[in-house]
């Protein structure tokens, strides 16, 4: 409710102040390498997450080569590792595929190019603050990327890597003699979930701190973009939810060793005789493992998927040249899905022996979470209804979240009807649904993230035909790879399997997933496309000034890319960020939440917004 | 352009749905485009379709009115879009009918779920095969091993199976047969790791979790036959990962009358016992028949 005058001469005298504090040398190393400045680590985590997307991306290749043509000659992992057998993978290496595929996928692309790169680039930028509120802090949650990823890695090379699926279920992933990769790789593997989530808390603590503490004058909750709202929400989910994953692993990392002289048995039950070894002693129960795991990883799925739905809204605000449609029921109902998110867990683990009675408790408030989902995209689609646009490289990748999301919110209600479960439940009917949810929905908006803040990054834009080219092949090839995947669970083929083919009722399956194969391969070619106009555009983009899409948000305010420091004129917020069509300036569709209007304007614009 | 790029976001639902369409024909439908062999899981495939028409209608709706949004918002020929924050019926509108119509879908369900898994809710005779079920399934990596009760040899009939192993249980691997058109309940273990039982033809699956013994029925209603009339049974897989050779876990369950599964035990045990040497003692038990 501020009516600051950035020409008032107190503002005047700051710039002067801040202009000083910002000038001082650094050495290449504190600049670019062990940076506390809070843009820098952003860059420096979406160039780690894109290599690591790469990373993921192939390992997913790999799954699909082996459905495809199950035994024979696998190009790269074939050639490297089973040369011996003309090529042809083993499989505990099939398994290894796809649990390193999701732990890379989850732990090292979505979860750090959300929170990290994103969340870390856009937060300051958009309350107003000049850097997060503990910038060694920040440093410090890039930095234990580092051991994370070294510990995935090193798990290679012990039996292959970590077996047992992204989830890590005990007893296979407790017992060391339980399959080929549950010895030393899967104690990498819990240790590198664990220096994740350390990262993962310091960054939370500060998205928090900064988002509560340090706007600028004027940026009241609701004047926030729902990007910041979708950090915030993310943070709190982050800090609640993440803590119970830490202590599960370790209890399970005690399971696996006598530490101390503590050998615990919290998830492994007595009397098992696991690949002949010595039965076990203990008195353990392998639910409570899966309880603690979905405590955190429901949630989870949400820190997957909120900051995309925040940055999305606000992309379609800015392309559409429209208010966002329903502003506060937007905000509102990404804080229900997160307070839903909290007691949904159970959904995961409907036939997994717990009471039966919590099935029912799990499905009614699954089937509510629901709710907050649809209320966001019809409010996405009010948001795009009577705007004035053309369909640039952004404004496809958002479409594409829209209504990928749509289809993965739809198939979402199957798998949370417990009866339809029992049928569906780890076919390909799941790997189909999260699929649409994490890549159609989550990727899309970050490609749509990358091709809008790219300006502000590098202070150059990415080539939009590329970028249109890249999102058709994209497109195109990811329906063509998840959604046939419905069927393929209808048909009930489970997850997992590294040649399904032996099973006679899915011996007819063959051919589709030929095509599916075929068509994960044109989609992971496309992202060729992506890296290509993404380095090329950082040395040759075209320039830009400071508000290249005639945004309204205070990120915009500040020159491409910003300095250390932010902003040149500290900023005073006077509107909610959404004015874009607003009748109250007559020259142009946009009007800057720093922009002073005189207060007759201003109750003019009040009572228009409310009207 | 403009035309492209709409014309892609309306093409790509319609062959979605196509493609839905064609499903069946194509064989990427039910296992064996039959309808499940258990009135449960009849059950399952009706709840099944009910959601996928509700989905469908909304699929349509959702994509029709971002088809028409977009194509507006692409030719939009004014100076300025709509200056508009949203409005507060329709948001109210769009919050009561997706809810009544998920609470109705979660409602709807608990019958099925009820029937499937609490026991306090079973009719008698669910609870009769519950408490004396015909068979223990124990899953191991990478097999299924069942266990059957001996056969009491004055009556001829199967005894009522132990929780513990007896000396006469008779044993098979991969290898499960129930009697058809009545309950039958399984006693479900596991000896290493988590697996999960699952018959895709009877919509059935239950995770064996180590430490655990969990209960499951089934009644099938028909005999799974191949086109010459033989008896080939169901398809048994394990659906949760155990290890590397997760995807070799098959087994069969195999549905038959209840006078061929007494002879298959019968014939069971004669195999089991039978030392080589002397005449099989229980020889005439299979006569009998």
């Amino acid at each position: 409710m501020s009516t600051l005058n950035p020409a008032s001469g107190v503002a005047v005298e700051h710039t002067e102040a801040h202009a000083h504090a910002e000038h001082h040398e650094l050495s290449f190393l504190r600049k670019y390498i062990f940076s506390i400045d809070h843009k820098v680590i952003g860059v420096q985590f979406l160039f780690t997450t894109l290599f690591m997307l790469m990373v993921g991306g192939s390992l997913a290749l790999g799954v699909r080569w082996q459905l495809a043509r199950p035994w024979e000659f696998m190009p790269i992992f074939g050639s490297l590792k089973f040369s011996a057998t003309g090529g042809q993978i083993s499989p505990e290496f099939y398994t290894m595929l796809f649990t390193m595929h999701a732990t890379v996928m989850i732990f090292l692309v979505i979860i750090p190019i959300l929170a990290g790169a994103f969340g870390n680039f856009l937060i300051p930028l958009m309350v107003g603050a000049d850097d997060m509120a503990f910038p060694t802090l920040n440093m410090l949650s890039y930095w234990f990327m580092v051991p994370a990823i070294f510990c995935f890695f090193i798990s290679f090379l012990f039996g292959g890597g970590p077996a047992a699926g992204w989830t890590s279920y005990p007893v296979l992933s407790a017992i060391r003699d339980a399959a080929p990769g549950s010895g030393a790789a899967q104690t990498f593997w819990l240790l590198g979930v664990t220096f994740v989530g350390v990262s993962s808390m310091a960054g939370s603590v500060n998205y928090m701190t900064t988002i509560i503490n340090m706007r600028a004058p004027g940026m009241t909750l609701f004047r926030m973009p729902l990007t910041i709202w979708s950090m915030l929400i993310t943070a709190i989910l982050q800090a609640f939810a993440l803590p119970v994953l830490t202590a599960a692993g370790f209890m399970l990392l005690f399971d696996r060793f006598p530490f101390f002289g503590i050998h615990t048995t919290f998830f492994v039950p007595s009397g098992l005789v696991i690949n002949n070894a010595d039965p076990t002693v203990g008195g353990g129960q392998p639910l409570l493992w899966q309880h603690l795991f979905w405590f955190y990883s429901h949630p989870a799925v949400y820190i997957m998927l909120l900051p995309a739905m925040g940055m999305v809204s606000d992309m379609l605000s800015v392309h559409c040249r429209k208010p966002i449609f329903g502003y506060k029921p937007m905000a509102y109902s990404m804080a229900a899905i997160a307070g839903l998110g909290f007691i949904v867990w159970g959904h995961h683990m409907f036939i997994s022996g717990m009471n039966p009675a919590l099935g029912m408790t799990f499905m009614v408030s699954t089937m509510m979470i629901a709710l907050p989902s649809a209320i966001k995209t019809f409010n996405w689609i009010g948001t795009i209804w009577g705007g004035k646009f053309q369909f640039n490289a952004i404004m496809l990748n958002c479409i594409a979240f829209v209504t990928l999301f749509i289809v993965g919110g739809l198939s979402g209600i199957f798998m949370a009807a417990v009866p339809v479960d029992i049928y569906i439940h780890d076919t390909y009917f799941i790997v189909a649904h999260f699929h649409y949810v994490l890549f159609g929905a989550t990727l899309f908006g970050v490609f749509g993230a990358i091709h809008h803040w790219f300006p502000k990054m590098f202070g150059r834009t990415m080539n939009d035909t590329v970028g249109k080219i890249h999102f058709f092949f994209t497109f195109v090839g990811f329906n063509g790879t998840f959604f046939p995947m419905h069927m393929l669970g209808v048909a009930g083929m489970p997850r997992r399997y590294a040649d399904p083919y032996i099973h006679p009722y899915l011996e007819h399956l063959l051919p589709l997933n030929q095509f599916i194969t075929a068509s994960a391969i044109v989609m992971g070619f496309a992202q060729i496309l992506l890296l290509g106009n993404f380095f090329y555009s950082i040395f040759r983009g075209s320039k830009v000034g400071r508000n290249p899409w005639n945004a309204n948000s205070l990120e915009w305010s500040t020159p491409s890319p910003p300095p250390h420091g932010n902003f040149d004129v500290p900023p005073v917020v006077y509107r909610g960020p959404y004015e874009y069509s607003s009748p109250l300036v007559s020259d142009r569709d946009y009007l800057m939440q720093t922009e002073y209007l005189s207060p007759e304007q201003e109750e003019d614009a009040d009572s228009a917004s409310s009207s | 352009m403009n035309k492209f790029w709409v014309g892609l976001f309306i093409v790509w639902p319609i062959a979605a749905i196509l493609s839905c369409l064609i499903s069946p024909a194509m064989g990427w439908w039910f296992p064996g485009n039959r309808e499940a062999a258990t009135q449960l899981g009849q059950q399952i495939d009706n709840l099944f379709f009910l959601i996928l028409y509700i989905v469908t209608i909304a699929f349509i709706a959702t994509h029709i009115a971002l088809a028409y949004v977009l194509w507006h918002g692409c030719q939009n020929t004014q100076e300025k879009a709509w200056y508009t924050h949203g409005n507060h019926n329709l948001e109210v509108l769009w919050t009561i009918v997706p809810s009544g119509v998920l609470l109705f879908i979660a409602l709807y369900q608990m019958d099925v779920w009820m029937q499937f898994r609490v026991e306090a809710a079973f009719p008698n005779e669910i609870q009769a095969a519950v408490r004396e079920p015909i068979a223990e399934v124990t899953a191991r990596q990478f097999e299924w091993r069942i266990r059957y009760p001996g056969i009491d040899p004055t009556t001829g009939h199967p005894k009522l199976l132990r929780p513990k192993p007896q000396p006469d249980d008779l044993y098979t691997v991969n290898d499960l047969h129930v009697p058809i058109n009545r309950p039958v309940g399984i006693r479900l273990k596991s000896a290493d790791v988590q697996h999960s039982f699952f018959v895709p033809g009877l919509r059935i699956k239950q995770d064996a979790v180590p430490g655990q013994v969990i209960p499951i029925w089934f009644e099938v209603m028909r005999e799974q036959l191949d086109d010459d009339g033989n008896n080939i049974g169901y398809d048994l897989t394990c659906a949760e990962l155990c290890g590397w050779g997760h995807y070799k876990m098959r087994g069969r369950v195999f549905a038959q009358t209840e006078e061929e599964f007494w002879i298959y035990l019968k014939k069971l045990h004669h195999e089991q016992f039978y030392d080589g040497v002397m005449k099989p003692a229980n020889q005439s038990l299979i006569q009998k028949e």
